[in-house]
């Protein structure tokens, strides 16, 4: 009996029993479909979160002050990292692309009657690169502007909403933080929220020196609250850390066994940990999703049994007429297959649907992965095999004579 | 060629061991049969008539003793060999037919072609077509077997048993589930196939059945006790007859 045959007689027996088919099917629609919407969601969920670092600038590297702890108490943030730091950083790195301070200062915004309660953050020209933000309008500072300790500022979108509440053009006016004014040179395009929801476009940027010299109160700070630099490439982000670490530390004198004072983290690292997240749950519904296949598959193992219970009399007949068991054997195992295919097949359509509406509820990347597609195709088979065997096997080892007088 | 035995059993015995007791259903069966020969085998119930027709089919080994079909000594034969060998040298008629249900009658009648890689769907096509016509069948090729009567329904098994061009065709109570007339259009098309060159063993309880063959094999109790050929009647003449009897019974 050759194959094409063998696939004719199957689907017409499968087709006498149209109803039960189907119910059989269903099962392993089910279990599939569970699986391709459990893996792609799976997927969608690690790549928003990827797309979403790397908006924030996936080679970006922070450093920040250690807590310093003296016996055993807490006393806050140290004051680790200053000018000499930067520059020993800027001169000598050979991984980090960009390097800009950020010191911080909360203020209040005037102008004209409007009022906004934000925070000046203190950078070089670089931390634009630094956090892939981009000029809508103007310009930004320069170095220039950082060694006069410019009375200058590039704002955000919220920023601008909520002081110019009148539709002025914000560039070339001139807000006031506390005594100081500043003069907008440039507004940035808007970010949205990030991943922890807070407003990206609720910003102030102003040259760090003007923040140290100007906003410390009565004395100069000489002490950054954080740097931040971007490696050349995401891929180099964990030498550019390694590189900094080792800079950091000879310029710090820390000796080799003294922790470091400072800290840095890579978006790499955050990228890991999230993703760490969402595949420990991917698994765990994905085991959840098989679970269901494996209930189809007991459910097309009993139909099969049935069906060959049901059919013992053309068993007979066909290994009267000269069917070997293996032709036997073959022809329901190949029923069983057909079965888990086509079922896979409707599976894999459902849950693609799915995971597609899902993903674009959720509003996170439409991915449809393709391996679980792969992967669902070899396990609709070896689930056909599998389930369909010991049934099959049933049927090639009955008697031609009993099988023959079963009524 | 005519007296060329094709089938040649010596010595055969076939035991039932059911819980301690031993079942003779054969004991000691010794015949021949040869090319274009039409056997009837007869004898009352339980006497072995279906057990000898199993061994003749290939589908039971006997317990001991030999059986030579067409040179072949089928003792030596492993399973997928009986396979094979059913295929190619046996056709089976049954009682209740067996057809596969859901089944047009050509596909039912190519089913054993089908376990033959050797035969291109052309030529499965062709000779399901002749076996049909054979049996005159012909103008029924794609109904189901339930849109066809007890007698049509055994004509089509019939085709199944001729389209692999057997050595022999074995029969068991073939004529049993039909009632008299179709029994005797049976036993006609039965003559047609005999006449046709066919070698046929046909096991029946019914002495008028037997009557159309020429040569009876009686057994009792697993042993033959008869043997011998007859004068075989006209199964066409006796319908004939039959139905001119019926017509006068109904006026
Ligand atoms: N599989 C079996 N197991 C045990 N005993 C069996 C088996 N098959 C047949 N027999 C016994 O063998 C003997 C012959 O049975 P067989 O079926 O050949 O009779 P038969 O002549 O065909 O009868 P009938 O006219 O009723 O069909 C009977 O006594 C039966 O009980
Ligand atoms: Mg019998």
């Amino acid at each position: 009996m050759n194959l094409l045959n063998l696939i004719k007689i199957s689907i017409t027996a499968l087709t006498r029993n149209k109803g039960r088919s189907f119910l059989t099917m269903l099962g392993i629609i089910i279990g599939i479909a569970s699986v391709i919407v459990m893996v792609s969601i799976g997927q969608s969920s690690t790549q928003n979160v990827r797309s979403e670092l790397s908006s924030m600038g996936s080679n970006m590297i922070m450093i920040m002050p250690a807590r310093s702890m003296r016996g055993g108490v807490d006393m806050g943030t140290g004051h680790s990292l200053n000018r000499k730091d930067l520059e020993t950083l800027e001169k000598s790195t050979k991984y980090g692309q960009h390097i800009s301070p950020m010191v911080s200062s909360g203020a209040q915004l005037v102008f004209g009657s409007n009022n906004h309660s934000g925070s000046l953050s203190g950078v070089s020209a670089s931390y634009l690169d630094i956090r892939k933000y981009k000029l809508g309008a103007g310009i930004m500072f320069t170095d220039n502007d950082l060694k006069t300790n410019a009375k200058v500022c590039v704002v955000g979108k919220t920023v601008v909403e909520k002081l110019f509440t009148n539709g002025e053009d914000p560039i070339g006016q001139t807000i006031r933080c506390g005594r100081v004014p500043l003069k907008i040179i440039g507004v940035l395009e808007s970010k949205g929220q990030n991943q922890m929801g807070q407003d990206q476009d609720d910003i102030v940027l102003v040259p760090y020196t003007t923040i140290m010299t100007r906003f410390a109160g009565n004395k100069s700070r000489d002490n950054f609250n954080m740097l931040f630099a971007s490696a050349t490439s995401e891929e180099e982000s964990e030498m550019a850390a390694t590189e900094i670490t080792y800079i950091l530390r000879s310029n710090h004198d820390i000796k080799a066994g003294q922790d470091d004072d400072f800290e840095i983290r890579t978006q790499e690292e955050l990228l890991s940990t999230m993703s760490e997240i969402t595949q420990v749950l991917t698994i765990l519904l994905t085991a959840i999703a098989a679970i269901s296949l494996l209930v189809g598959g007991i459910g097309l193992m009993n139909i099969m049994y049935v069906t060959v219970t049901e059919r013992t009399k053309e068993i007979g007949l066909r290994m009267a007429i000269g069917a070997k068991r293996k032709d036997v054997m073959l022809q329901f195992l190949s029923e069983s297959v057909i079965l888990s295919l086509i079922g896979g097949f409707i599976g894999i359509i459902i849950g693609v649907c799915l995971a597609l509406v899902a993903a674009s509820a959720l509003n996170w990347p439409k991915t449809v992965s393709q391996s679980a597609i792969g992967i669902s195709f070899l396990v609709c088979v070896a689930t056909g095999v599998f389930f369909g065997w010991y049934p099959a096997r049933k049927a090639a080892n009955m008697d031609p004579i009993t099988a023959l007088r079963y009524e | 060629m005519e007296n060329e035995a094709i089938i040649q059993i010596r010595d055969l015995h076939r035991e039932f061991v059911v819980g301690s007791e031993t079942v003779h259903a054969l004991n000691g069966i010794n015949f021949s049969i040869c090319r274009g020969e039409f056997v009837s085998i007869m004898g009352t119930s339980g006497s072995g008539k279906s057990t000898l027709l199993n061994i003749l089919g290939c589908l039971d080994k006997p317990s001991s003793g030999e059986y030579i079909i067409n040179g072949t000594s089928v003792n030596k034969l492993n399973i997928n060999q009986l396979s094979t060998l059913r295929n190619r040298q046996i056709g089976f008629v049954f009682q209740n037919y067996n057809l596969l249900a859901r089944t047009t009658a050509i596909d039912n009648v190519q089913l054993p072609l089908l376990y033959n890689s050797n035969i291109s769907a052309k030529e499965r096509k062709e000779r399901a077509i002749a076996a049909l016509e054979a049996v005159k069948l012909q103008g029924r090729m794609d109904h189901f077997p339930n849109q066809l009567s007890g007698g049509q329904q055994q004509r089509v098994a019939i085709a199944r048993a001729i389209v692999n061009d057997p050595v022999i065709i074995l029969a068991d109570e073939a004529t049993g589930n039909l009632d008299t007339r179709t029994s005797y259009e049976i036993m006609t098309l039965f003559q047609e196939l005999h006449s046709k060159g066919k070698t046929i063993a046909f096991v029946t309880h019914e002495p008028d059945i037997a009557t159309f063959t020429t040569r009876t094999i009686k057994l009792r109790d697993g042993q033959i006790v008869l043997d011998e050929n007859i004068q075989q009647q006209s199964a066409a003449e006796a319908l004939a007859e039959y139905e001119k009897n019926m017509k006068h019974t109904m006026i």
